[in-house]
């Protein structure tokens, strides 16, 4: 018994027991294993949502093209494919590397360069989630997505797209109303679509309802609309093939979306065109949102982390500072994550 | 760290001009897959999801192993994290499939709701008046 208390007490004094305390386990900090397991878990929670909007695709028969619902950039542009999106994706990565420069000037106990790089990373932050705000709005605002609806969708058929004329002579239109006030219309047309032509024919698409018979035919809303699209482009006579992605028809007197209405090259019947499937709008806005939602903490903890720098609490510490390695993770992973959102939503 | 402070700053400078090609030449990919870039000219999906998803594969796991110097950790710290998400393999599959399954169910059901179904009466049974309530 004696001699056992005795080893005991020797194993202490010489550090050998594992459970004595100053023996790092993995070589790493306590701090910096914590985040990673921390990343790790937080690795899942995003798998399972991105899993989540595979699934979700798989299930359903059409599904929103990605280079066609995300096609708008700032100053006007449109019809420019993933161009904003690449932007967004250069910002994260430029971020990403400046955070890496400010934990390399960290390990050299340089405040300063700490500093100056942290500010450019937090800048970067701030710039992706400006960027995230205004692609939110264009798509809630500017394209009617939400949570609960998806004016996005593809044709299962082809078919023509109807003029309001075309709709009358078919005998579909019961009365007619023109609001004659153009404005709306015309709003949109400084932004050099030149080849589109927006004569006397597009103005009046843009401002008649068309109400129709009701009855008609198996449409259970009994009006639809000729094609426009929100720029004011008129699709009247315009052809295309099944599979081919469409955003709902724009209505420039209510400021909503409608159905429009085309020919079906199959059975020549007249149809609408059907919203998308919802879930698109929800699993967008939800996983980007988690996304966003961590830039945002990680812009709030790098600032926290900056002000401390620059009070110098961590030279007091004399550990490389480790805390600027340990957002440096963290903020890793939020590129690492934006990866795999990248791939999932914008390219697949 | 492994490696010094020049050598570190080098790593850097790789690690912004590799993630933004990568990035640029999944885009093109998918642009030029889609038509975007030569009139009426597309790709196949088997050729471009497995590219694009192989690209990303690459990017994360530069990010990971370099940026996140994963590469200079002990191992057993690397093994610790990184093969739990070797349980996502089966989470995919096992979820595509099924999602898969319930778009071909959905698709069976509407199959079947667009058959005529004529009625027969059950034979030898007398078939009573039913009375209004």
């Amino acid at each position: 018994m004696a001699s056992d208390t005795a080893l005991h007490e020797e194993e202490v004094l010489s550090g050998q027991d594992a459970w004595s305390g100053g023996k790092r386990p993995f070589k790493a900090s306590y701090g910096k294993l914590m985040m990673w397991y921390f990343l790790l878990s937080d690795a899942f929670t995003f798998a399972g949502f991105l899993i989540a909007y595979g699934a979700m695709r798989f299930s359903m028969p059409t599904w929103p093209v990605p280079d066609f619902v995300f096609s708008t950039a700032p100053f006007g542009i449109h019809d420019a494919p993933l161009i904003f999106v690449t932007f967004m994706t250069f910002v994260l990565i430029v971020s990403s590397v400046t955070m890496v420069r400010a934990v390399q000037e960290g390990h050299r106990e340089n405040k300063r360069g700490v500093i100056y790089w942290m500010f450019l990373t937090i800048l970067g932050g701030a710039t992706f989630l400006g960027c995230q705000a205004w692609e939110w709005t264009t798509l809630i605002k500017g394209e009617g997505v939400t949570v609960t609806k998806n004016p996005f969708s593809n044709h299962f058929e082809s078919g023509v797209y109807l003029s309001g004329d075309d709709l009358k002579q078919a005998g579909f239109i019961e009365k007619e109303i023109d609001h004659g006030h153009h404005g709306d219309a015309h709003a949109h047309d400084d932004h050099g679509h030149d080849d589109h032509a927006h004569g006397e024919e597009g103005a009046h698409h843009a401002n008649t309802h068309y109400y129709l018979r009701p009855g008609a035919i198996d449409i259970p809303e009994n009006r639809y609309y000729a094609k426009m699209d929100h720029y004011g482009k008129s699709f009247a006579g315009e052809a295309f093939e099944s599979n081919t992605p469409y955003l709902i028809t724009y209505h420039h007197n209510t400021g909503s979306y409608e159905y429009g209405a085309y020919k079906s090259d199959g059975d020549g019947q007249i149809r609408k065109e059907e919203y998308g499937p919802k879930a698109f709008g929800a699993l967008f806005f939800f996983i980007t949102g988690f996304h966003g939602f961590h830039v945002l903490s990680g812009v709030a903890f790098l600032l926290i982390i900056m002000v401390n720098v620059a009070s110098g609490l961590y030279v007091k510490r004399k550990n490389g500072y480790e805390m600027v390695e340990k957002i440096g993770l963290y903020w890793h992973f939020v590129d690492l994550v934006w990866v795999f959102v990248f791939l999932v939503f914008y390219l697949l | 760290m492994g490696l010094s402070y020049e050598e570190s700053k080098k790593v850097v400078v790789k690690g912004l001009i590799l993630l933004g090609v990568v990035t640029v030449v999944e885009v093109i990919i998918a642009l030029f897959g889609n038509g975007h870039i030569v009139e009426g000219l597309r790709l196949s999906r088997w050729i471009m999801y497995p590219l694009m998803i192989g690209l990303s594969m690459y990017k994360a796991y530069f990010i990971v192993y370099e940026f996140m110097h994963m590469r200079y950790e002990v191992k057993g710290l690397a093994m610790s994290v990184l093969l739990p998400t070797l349980l996502l393999v089966w989470a995919i599959i096992a979820f595509f499939q099924e999602g898969n399954s319930w778009n071909e169910r959905r698709q069976q059901i509407l199959d079947k709701n667009k058959k005529e179904i004529g009625y027969l009466a059950p034979p030898d049974i007398p078939v009573k008046e039913i009375g209004r309530i």
